[in-house]
């Protein structure tokens, strides 16, 4: 049975963790991501797993790898410094084909920045982030209920496809609280151990296992990167998710996600009250970017006329501004409206933008 | 006929990368034996390092991980946590435990994660051709103290070992040598030692090697083991600590 309770953003997302049969935890305290580490530390031991905070950011991924390494479902969570010393490890874990799970409540930057909500991550999130030629899978929740649900669904990707997985979420999503339904996951337990035959569990009764990302062999790192390409292909094929508002009648698409995307909604309702034809994208996926809604739209498989004019609105300076682009790929006019380092664009702002750009 | 001698069956019968006179090989040698001898190799989950023994896992015929450069001890201390029920080691150089790992090596050992530890000490960077590394010893030229190491820059040789065993959680810390066939022995017998404390439950267990590098040391293997009685021992004595 569900009930509903309240929670904020941070601690929905570790309930959601535990939820998935989360049995690993490792992090390091970084402002606004605090209640999520606190509210592991409170409830893993409960649940049967093991939480510890560790020495360094550095030591967190790492353990998480290890953990991983054993079958364990296992996951961390930072907020943006804590994230550019987390990439080292993403890297390997990328390089070795481990399911791992790392949350970003992102904040204000660059460098130490401040604790403001941010979207300014998005590159490192969506790009790789550390050295090489991989990519996590980013999911970006925008209710705390959201936050909550991706949980699951993230364990599961990342054990699919033995892929690191982002959740991206900022602040503003990480600290209010919202009443939700939490759902017991019956099988909880029977997901602390899942089989999988390459794990590190000693090698009784089969081969030794050996979880490694180095290959010295002519042409052996080739063949590794062939093979993570093409395991990105069927992810991109498979895995893009969004939201939609009004795209069979807008004039002009809102492209936005997390709490950006819930305050451009309500800036939707408001100017659909007036009668203006405006719509809305929220990716929920930000790597696989979902650009096949995009190419569907502006191919007039929606049945348009004309094309839709995008506005994409961000708090970074234009980071998922790229992506839309690529997506359109010069078929429409793509406008931005962006602001960072605390700055976070209102519905009023939203609304203005759309009648200077002819909405 | 009573067999008296065998390969080790958790060391795989193929030719190591290893340079002529390194310790590396003594060393995987002596881990596998013991290895064989507690009847642990289904249980065991080996951590190689960033080093020349990166590939370790290549001659261990047992579970291994890699770990990034100097995470040895993170990854090692999550394996552990979530599977008590194995025995975990890692095996790391100097570099790796006692520079770039630093933190992760003092605060596992701090945690008293239960975990073996198996320390080579040859006071040189050897996969990346010769730089100083942390116990280098003073004098002593590398390719990044061309004239020789200085303790006004580049301050004195990081006795980690005994900064570790003054931590209240680490149950075993002892140094020991590989240049002479008796202090192989004794090598054999602390390794011995640092894995039946995991598997009895003591805590945190450190062996460190002093071994040879006879390729960036710019000595033969005969040389090389004479310098680590003559020299590297002196700086770092050799014994139980903890």
């Amino acid at each position: 049975m569900s009930k509903k309770i309240l929670l904020s953003g941070n601690e929905a997302i570790a309930q959601g963790a535990l939820d998935a049969g989360c049995y690993f935890y490792a992090g390091y305290p970084i402002t606004p991501q605090n209640e999520l580490i606190s509210y592991m530390a409170a409830n893993m031991p409960k649940a049967g797993g093991v939480f510890i905070q560790a020495e360094s950011e550095l030591a967190a991924i790492n353990m998480v790898f290890g953990a991983s390494a054993t079958g364990t479902r296992a996951m961390t969570s930072s907020s943006s410094p804590g994230m550019s010393l987390k990439q080292e490890g993403i890297s390997y874990i990328a390089g070795t084909q481990l399911p791992a799970v790392i949350v970003n409540i992102m904040r204000g930057g660059p460098g130490l920045g401040n604790i403001t909500p941010a979207q300014s991550d998005y590159f490192q999130a969506t790009r790789g982030g550390g050295h090489g030629d991989y990519h996590c899978i980013v999911l970006a929740p925008s209710t705390v209920q959201e936050a909550h649900d991706l949980m699951p669904l993230s364990f599961d990707l990342a054990d699919k496809y033995r892929n690191p997985i982002i959740v991206l979420g900022d602040g503003m999503l990480g600290q209010m609280m919202e009443p939700i339904f939490v759902m017991r996951h019956a099988s909880r337990v029977a997901r602390k151990r899942i089989t999988k035959k390459w794990a590190l569990t000693g090698c009784k009764e089969r081969n030794p296992n050996v979880i490694k990302s180095l290959y010295l062999k002519e042409g052996a790192l080739e063949k590794l990167n062939l093979l993570l390409q093409k395991k990105y292909k069927i992810i991109k094929e498979k895995e893009q998710r969004y939201e939609s508002l009004h795209l069979d009648t807008a004039e002009v698409i809102i492209v936005a996600y997390g709490i950006m995307a819930r305050i451009a909604k309500a800036a939707v309702n408001k100017l659909r009250a007036k009668g203006k034809k405006v719509g809305l994208i929220r990716p929920i996926t930000l790597w696989p970017f979902p650009e096949t809604l995009i190419t569907q739209i502006l191919s007039g498989l929606h049945k348009k006329k004309h094309s839709p004019l995008f506005l994409v609105v961000e708090m970074s300076y234009g980071q998922m501004l790229e992506d839309v682009k690529l997506a359109v790929n010069g078929k429409a006019k793509v406008e931005f409206l962006g602001r960072a380092g605390g700055g976070i664009p209102t519905e009023e702002e939203i609304i203005s933008k759309i009648k200077r750009i002819g909405g | 006929m009573k067999k008296v001698f065998s390969h080790p069956r958790s060391l795989r019968n193929i030719p190591t990368h290893y340079c002529p006179g390194c310790g590396h090989g003594i060393t995987h040698r002596l881990i596998t034996e013991i290895i064989d001898e507690l009847n642990i190799r289904e249980r065991v989950i080996a951590i190689a390092p960033v080093g020349c023994a990166v590939i370790a896992y290549d001659y261990w015929d047992f579970d291994c991980s890699e770990a990034a450069h100097g995470r040895a001890l993170a990854v090692a201390t999550a394996i552990k946590r979530v599977r008590p029920e194995n025995i975990v080691f890692t095996y790391q150089g100097d570099g790796d435990l006692a520079a770039i790992g630093t933190n992760e090596t003092i605060h596992a050992a701090n945690r008293g994660e239960n975990l073996t530890v198996i320390f080579i000490n040859n006071a040189i960077y050897g996969m990346t051709g010769g730089q100083m590394a942390p116990t280098t010893l003073l004098g002593q030229r590398t390719s990044t103290t061309p004239n020789g190491r200085e303790a006004k820059f580049q301050g004195y040789p990081l006795k980690i070992s005994e900064m570790l065993a003054v931590l209240p959680a680490v149950k075993y810390v002892e140094r020991v040598s590989l240049h002479n066939p008796q202090e192989v022995l004794k090598a054999k017998k602390a390794i011995k030692q640092a894995f039946q404390n995991q598997i009895d439950n003591i805590g945190f267990s450190l062996v460190e090697i002093l071994s040879p590098c006879p390729t960036y040391w710019e000595m033969n293997p005969k040389q090389a083991m004479d310098w680590i009685r003559d020299a590297m021992a002196k700086e770092f004595p050799l014994g139980k600590i903890k």
